[in-house]
């Protein structure tokens, strides 16, 4: 049986702020209680990752965007068709689609932290920005991790967005 | 051939129609055509966004740490260069690939064969299904591996779980799914353990149940509309690739088979540490990716396709009776020597699923997996090259060292470098045949991008973060103004933007 927690960073650690996702986990690594979390890693989404799904409380994808509004953005994800069907890449809210249409049920209650990056270049390290970014959403993401309920996540989500309305 | 279509003399006086980026191919392509007034095709090329950077990535590191380094260069096929990499660093501390420990070198290639299944079960069941099953001009709404779950789902599951085993066959070997460190210099750094195994073993039977199927799917759909599939981008040409000693099908490590388009042989058995002698690369003005060539055929004569076809074309037989007795089936449906059929790149795409999930299935039985002998040590070199044939095609990784094995020069030949030639006159095939003199439609384009994906081109390397914008289309008159715009949204909505 999978530990009921999934926290899933993406992104290659030799791209510049793509490495956001991977550090994150480095952090939760060495500053986490994992007892109940599973840490998983991977360059990039795929379909087989609806697998990674199945038998999970709570998931927490983590990546880096350079759509975020703040130093990191924390969503609810819904499943949806978007256009990463058709790369080598999907959105999670691609592969929480894949997940509805494999199992025939809804999957189980998906988050999304977004932090916020600038540079992908190969062989760069992360920008200073990112840096800050990153140790902004290391220390929410141990605020996550040590409450892994849906309704404390929950309210994290609603304070975020709060925070974006003022 | 349609090399006149590579460049047209009135250029200023035609329209120009640009396909930007090629979607469900990995990174950026991007086609031009020039149209006339009559909207016939006098110009087409593929431009894509080559690797560059990989030499500056690679130089000043130690050579110990290229096997995880290179995992990075692509974030499609990592192994493939996790082990390209390992095998040209076993040269720097002296080890052949004859003296590779037994037990390292069967580990490799269950690992190959791990990373080779699921990325070709991608290719197939999540880019291409959605193509072959639905029509090239269907309904963009139904050109996704979504729509295939729907109204195929057994299709589409099997699939997913193809994959799936892949990367289980992957994370066992290497320790990850991504960023294992297997292969290392002389050798592996762990075997299988028996409970590893034993994982494994329990669901290689449907596997290659799957496996089988999908070779009589895609036979089905090829032959269910044989001329079309025969001539749709097809060019006659040379292939290259790995072969072994005998001749069978290799895809970790052999000599380097060339043939022509009659099925002669150019060359055999070649030592791939003398690639240099052979193969050339061209430049051209227009494009950052070089055109590799076979040396005594020259620039014009000499380019050549690399990859699944070609293996299956080159190969005299495969070394796993289900896939041999498809490779049988697959050869004899042409007429020619050679299949050039360039959606056959999907049939003999199968086929070797079909022969890695055999092959996994053999090395998993073989007790050798679980031994412990598993890295040699030599005298020291300064240069060392691997060559191996990935999901793509032949993959050339060549390094030099200095005393303070410090890597001072990188040379990297990656499988679609080799295939830029044959994806240009394919595209320049598909033109000239399908698109010239008709009105352009976002269908029709998608021809020129089916013709592209049956290469499964890796067009970039592994950042998530680019390649997700929207299809767009315009249309240019000779003075550049803008006459015509047609978007692809995300959600399949298609606007046209008549400016």
């Amino acid at each position: 049986m999978p530990k009921p927690v999934l926290l899933f960073g993406y992104g290659n650690l030799s791209r510049g702020d793509d490495a956001l996702g991977p550090l994150l986990l480095e952090y939760a690594e060495t500053h986490c209680d994992l007892d109940d979390i599973e840490i998983l890693t991977d360059f990039q989404l795929q379909i087989e990752h609806a697998l990674d799904l199945e038998n999970r409380r709570l998931v927490l994808f983590v990546d880096a965007s350079v759509a975020c509004v703040n130093a990191f953005d924390f969503a609810v994800l819904e499943p949806a068709r978007d256009k990463s069907y058709t790369t080598h890449a999907m959105s999670p809210a691609a592969v929480l689609d894949v997940y509805q249409s494999i199992k025939k049920q809804t999957p189980p209650p998906c988050f999304l932290l977004s932090i916020k990056a600038e540079k992908f270049e190969l062989g760069d390290g992360l920008s200073a920005n990112a840096e800050t970014n990153l140790v902004e959403a290391c220390s929410f993401a141990g605020r996550l991790l040590s409450n892994p309920e849906l309704d404390f996540w929950l309210k994290q989500v609603n304070a975020a967005e709060s925070c974006l309305l003022t | 051939m349609y090399e006149h279509l590579e460049t047209a003399e009135n250029r200023d006086s035609l329209k120009r129609v640009v396909v930007d980026p090629v979607s469900r191919v990995e990174g950026h392509g991007k086609v031009t055509l020039l149209l006339d007034a009559d909207n016939k095709v006098q110009q087409a090329r593929l431009h894509i966004v080559e690797f560059r950077g990989f030499e500056r990535f690679i130089q000043g590191r130690p050579y110990w740490e290229l096997p995880v380094l290179v995992q990075r260069l692509c974030g499609i096929c990592p192994v493939s260069h996790h082990l390209a990499a390992a095998k040209a660093i076993d040269q720097l501390v002296g080890i052949d690939p004859e003296n590779l420990p037994v037990s390292a070198d069967k580990l490799r290639r269950l690992l190959h064969f791990g990373q080779v299944l699921q990325s070709h079960a991608l290719h197939f069941f999540h880019l291409s299904s959605p193509d072959l099953l639905f029509g090239f001009e269907s309904d963009i709404s139904k050109r996704s591996v979504i729509a295939v779950l729907a109204e195929y789902p057994e299709i589409g599951v099997q699939g997913v779980k193809l994959r799936k085993y892949g990367q289980e066959v992957i994370r066992m070997v290497s320790g990850k799914r991504i960023h294992g460190t297997g292969a290392i210099a002389g050798g592996m750094n762990k075997s299988l353990s028996k409970a590893e195994r034993d994982y494994l073993l329990e669901d290689i039977d449907q596997m290659i149940t799957w496996a089988e199927g999908s070779v009589a799917l895609i036979k089905k759909v090829h032959c269910s509309n044989l001329p079309y599939y025969d001539e749709f981008a097809t060019i006659r040409t040379n292939y290259l690739g790995l072969t072994k000693p005998d001749g069978a099908l290799e895809l970790y490590h052999g000599g380097i088979r060339a043939k022509n388009e009659h099925g002669e042989t150019l060359m055999d058995h070649i030592d791939y540490c003398k690639y240099n002698d052979y193969i050339h690369e061209e430049v051209r003005s227009w494009t950052y990716m070089k055109f590799p060539y076979l040396l005594s055929l020259g620039q014009e004569q000499g380019w050549y396709r690399v990859g699944p076809l070609a293996r299956v074309n080159n190969c005299d037989y495969i070394d796993t009776p289900l896939a041999e007795a498809a490779r049988v089936e697959f050869k004899a449906h042409s007429s020619e020597a050679m299949v050039h059929s360039t959606l056959a790149f999907h049939w003999a795409r199968l086929i070797e699923v079909l022969h890695c999930a055999e092959s996994i299935k053999e090395l998993l039985n073989d007790p050798d997996i679980m031994g412990h002998d598993l890295v040699a040590q030599g005298e020291k070199r300064y240069e060392g090259i691997g060559v191996i044939e990935a999901p793509r095609g032949t993959l050339f990784h060549h390094y030099q060292v200095d005393e303070n094995d410090i890597v001072t020069k990188a040379n990297l030949i990656v499988s679609t470098t080799s295939n830029n030639m044959a994806m240009n006159e394919s595209v320049r095939q598909v033109a000239a045949e399908y698109l010239s003199g008709r009105e352009l439609t976002e269908p029709l384009l998608n021809n020129l991008e089916v013709a592209i994906r049956a290469y499964d081109p890796c067009l970039s390397c592994a950042t998530h973060a680019v390649g997700k914008m929207p299809l767009q289309l315009e249309l240019v008159d000779a003075e550049g103004k803008l006459i015509d715009k047609l978007i692809k949204h995300g959600d399949g909505q298609i606007e046209r933007d008549n400016a």
